[in-house]
């Protein structure tokens, strides 16, 4: 190193290390300063590694069962007991009727229901090829069909076992027919579960962030300042922000259902009207998120930030990416607080099983109550005046 | 001194200074705001040509901390309707943190007071539609055009002709031209204009103008200050900060805070007497070092460089003519008894209040 004028000069013309070492110190100054940045860096990795290491699981087992059987006979007994040392198949509860069965699967609250007919273990015995029927609610292709394959092996292994002809051969023509049916989604298309939640998937996202963007914006720019001055009142703030967003989010749903039935061939099931005027709560309950970000974030940068924090869970925890019943138990904790998750199921239950208002019902009373306790936390935090 | 030293322990009792000034809002009171030695003459005179009721703001005691910290320390305040009323202090003296509280913007810790006559702390609602407030930052919305923010700020307002009075107020501001452009491709000055249409659009009758012309250049500025003055010839109040010492002469009255204390309140002229300083100005070669020699000297509080002269100023005018003595006589320099300005008296208060807080808090375990 020369000294003087001439190191100074060099240093002008070249790559100068005191320079890029000063550079990337105030860097890392201003990396520590901003908090939201920092802890996205360090928050969002851990998040995805708990998330895809353990929540996400795209072979789920424990999957609940229902029973409707007409024959208590050791053999009906043995393969219920079967399924369950499977492991793929939590068998929760005997129907005792056609109508609860039906109902059962319609709102979800099984994933299978088991037939077993009258004359199952006469006609057995006589070697007639009884019939079980075995109905699964296939909306979401990936979350049966592991279950469906260990059916197959449930059944002729425990014949196999407890049939007295059984000992020494394997019989050729199975001793059962076992008929599957997968209700709504027979040819297992996965588009028929994409599309429709993806409705919900690009709503959160959307809707979330722009709304905390557009309050966040007002105050970045100090126009809230101006606005506060003059005599509007919060409520009208709030409403005059967020009903634009309304007749975004549905013009957003007008396009996706569009597209669902005619680029996607997803088929409707159920009413649009409903799917319409349910999905108010919806939208409602993001929007929520949205305003309640924008009155902690400080910046436009800060609201994207904590949006993404809101939509990553959403996204990975709702069953939207991953069956929902695949999830350990907190995971699925997380996800029933999450206003998608009962999204999903109630846009999955109308267009693809063709579920009326009241059977949507249950799963719009958690978003209901979702909104109402996000939008106390927002008007709370929302704060009339600057201080 | 006494004033000064009845007034340094504010800042640990500020509330019950603040009920105080409340209670007896007069001329003793007054006095001690503006921590000036002994001289309550000035003071006299501004509150004795004033009639009760006629006052736009009247506050006292108000008191706003953020985190702790005191921005704005009991703070009382009157201000006459029509009067164009200057609100000088350092940077980050609580002007905009009172001028918030004033029009609603903050709500007051602590103190009471009206203004147009409704209550500060409960009304704000009520004093909101006839306040036109202009913040420090440019806050229309620069992805609108000129008309459209005027039109929204006049439905803000429920102003009942709409089109016809952003028409008026685009002519009267001489902005037609510009009526289709987004505010945010104006040029500084009149985004200025443009602010002040907003906030003057539905006929406030008090003007709290934040340093309305900051980066803005003179022509503008003059403008604008005629355009205030023709308001207030109409009846409309005003109160604005500004760090401008011109622009603090085309006000009718002024008030000086520095670090949360009010320290004067006055006309021009009743500040600077009310200062008691005497200033000199010298002209003539080697100003730098004499500038240098005469500040360390008894008696000698600033040495200012104006131009080719240097204003020498000191609160004792015994001590400062008797050092300066020996200088006047020397050769090639010009010696001149002049006018003390305002800035000069704006300096000695804000140094005094600094002094004064300094030695409080080495008093108060060095709390900065």
């Amino acid at each position: 190193m020369r000294s003087g004028m001439t190191s100074g000069m060099n240093a002008s013309n070249m790559f100068c290390f005191r320079r890029f070492a000063a550079m990337v110190y105030k860097e890392f100054i201003q990396m520590r300063r901003d908090r939201v940045t920092f802890a996205m860096m360090i928050g969002i990795p851990l998040m995805q590694l708990i998330l895809f290491g353990y929540a996400i699981n795209s072979d789920p087992r424990h999957l609940p069962t229902a029973v409707l059987s007409a024959d208590n006979s050791p053999f009906a007994r043995s393969i219920v007991a079967g399924m369950q040392t499977s492991s793929y198949f939590d068998v929760t509860g005997h129907l005792a009727s056609r109508a609860d069965a039906d109902s059962a699967l319609k709102e979800g609250r099984v994933q299978f229901v088991l037939t077993i007919p009258e004359d199952f273990s006469r006609r057995l015995l006589r070697g007639e090829q009884p019939v079980l029927l075995l109905e699964a609610d296939a909306t979401d292709p990936a979350a049966t069909s592991g279950a469906l394959a260990a059916m197959r092996e449930v059944v002729s292994q425990v014949l196999v076992r407890d049939l007295p002809a059984s000992a020494g051969y394997a019989p050729t023509p199975p001793p059962v027919t076992l008929r599957v049916h997968a209700e709504y989604n027979p040819e297992a298309v996965t588009q028929y579960n994409i599309v429709p939640g993806l409705m919900g998937v690009i709503l959160t996202l959307t809707l979330t962030m722009i709304t905390s963007l557009a309050i966040t914006r007002e105050r970045e720019r100090g126009t809230m300042e101006n606005l506060l001055s003059t005599p509007v009142r919060p409520l009208e703030v709030m409403l005059g922000k967020i009903i634009p967003y309304i007749l975004v989010g549905y013009i957003q749903m007008t396009l996706i259902i569009l597209a669902a039935k005619f680029l996607f061939g997803v088929p409707l099931r159920g009413s649009i009207v409903a799917v319409f005027v349910l999905s108010l709560v919806f939208i409602a309950a993001n929007l929520s998120v949205g305003v309640t970000l924008s009155t902690i974030a400080k910046n436009q940068l800060q609201a994207v930030q904590m949006s993404v924090f809101f939509f990553l869970p959403s996204l990975l925890l709702s069953g939207f990416m991953f069956p929902f019943r695949g999830m350990p138990g907190w995971a699925q904790t997380i996800g029933s607080v999450l206003p998608l998750t009962h999204y999903l199921r109630l846009v999955r239950g109308i267009l693809l099983k063709g579920n009326g208002p009241l059977e949507s019902l249950t799963n719009v009373w958690p978003i209901a109550l979702f909104l109402l306790a996000v939008i106390s936390i927002g008007m709370r935090r929302y704060r009339r005046t600057l201080d | 001194m006494d004033a000064d030293t009845d007034h340094s322990p504010g800042g640990g009792n500020a509330e019950s200074n603040g009920i105080r000034d409340a209670s007896a809002l007069g001329d003793a009171s007054a006095g001690a705001e503006t921590g000036a030695p002994g001289n309550d003459k000035s003071n006299d005179g501004g509150n004795d040509k004033s009639n009760d009721g006629d006052y736009v703001i009247d506050v006292s005691g108000l008191t706003k901390s953020f985190g702790g910290k005191v921005v704005v320390n009991g703070l009382s305040m009157r201000v006459k309707r029509g009067e164009i009323y200057g609100f000088l202090g350092p940077n980050g003296s609580g002007k905009t943190t009172f001028i918030r509280m004033l029009c609603g913007l903050l709500k007051p810790d602590s103190g009471s007071g009206t203004c147009l006559g409704l209550d500060v702390l409960t009304q704000a609602d009520e004093i909101k539609p006839h306040v036109g407030y202009m913040a420090q930052r440019f806050s229309l919305y620069e992805d609108l055009t000129v008309r459209e923010n005027l039109d929204f700020t006049a439905r803000m307002y429920g102003l009942p002709n709409r089109a016809e009075a952003v028409d008026a107020c685009l002519a009267r501001m001489g902005m037609n031209r510009f009526e289709n452009q987004l505010a945010g491709s104006l040029s500084g000055g009149w985004k200025q204009r443009l602010a002040l249409s907003s906030c003057t659009l539905h006929g406030p009758k008090l003007l709290l103008l934040d340093e309305p012309t900051a980066g803005v250049d003179p022509g503008a500025r003059r403008d604008f200050w005629d355009e205030v003055h023709k308001l207030a010839s109409q009846g409309v109040t005003a109160l604005i900060s500004t760090h401008y010492m011109d622009e603090a002469e085309r006000c009718h009255r002024l008030a000086y805070i520095a670090y949360g204390d009010l320290l004067a309140q006055d006309t021009l002229e009743g500040i600077v007497d009310h200062a008691g300083l005497t200033t000199w100005s010298v002209s003539g070669p080697n100003l730098p070092e004499l500038a240098e020699r005469l500040r360390p000297l008894p008696g000698v509080d600033q040495v200012v460089a104006f131009g080719n002269t240097l204003h020498v100023s000191g609160q004792d005018k015994h001590l400062l003519d008797a050092t300066l003595s020996p200088f006047l006589l020397a050769n090639g320099q010009d010696w001149k008894l002049i006018r003390t300005s305002l800035e000069e008296v704006f300096i000695h208060l804000m140094r005094g209040q600094q002094a004064r807080q300094n030695g409080q808090a080495a008093k108060g375990g060095g709390q900065p």
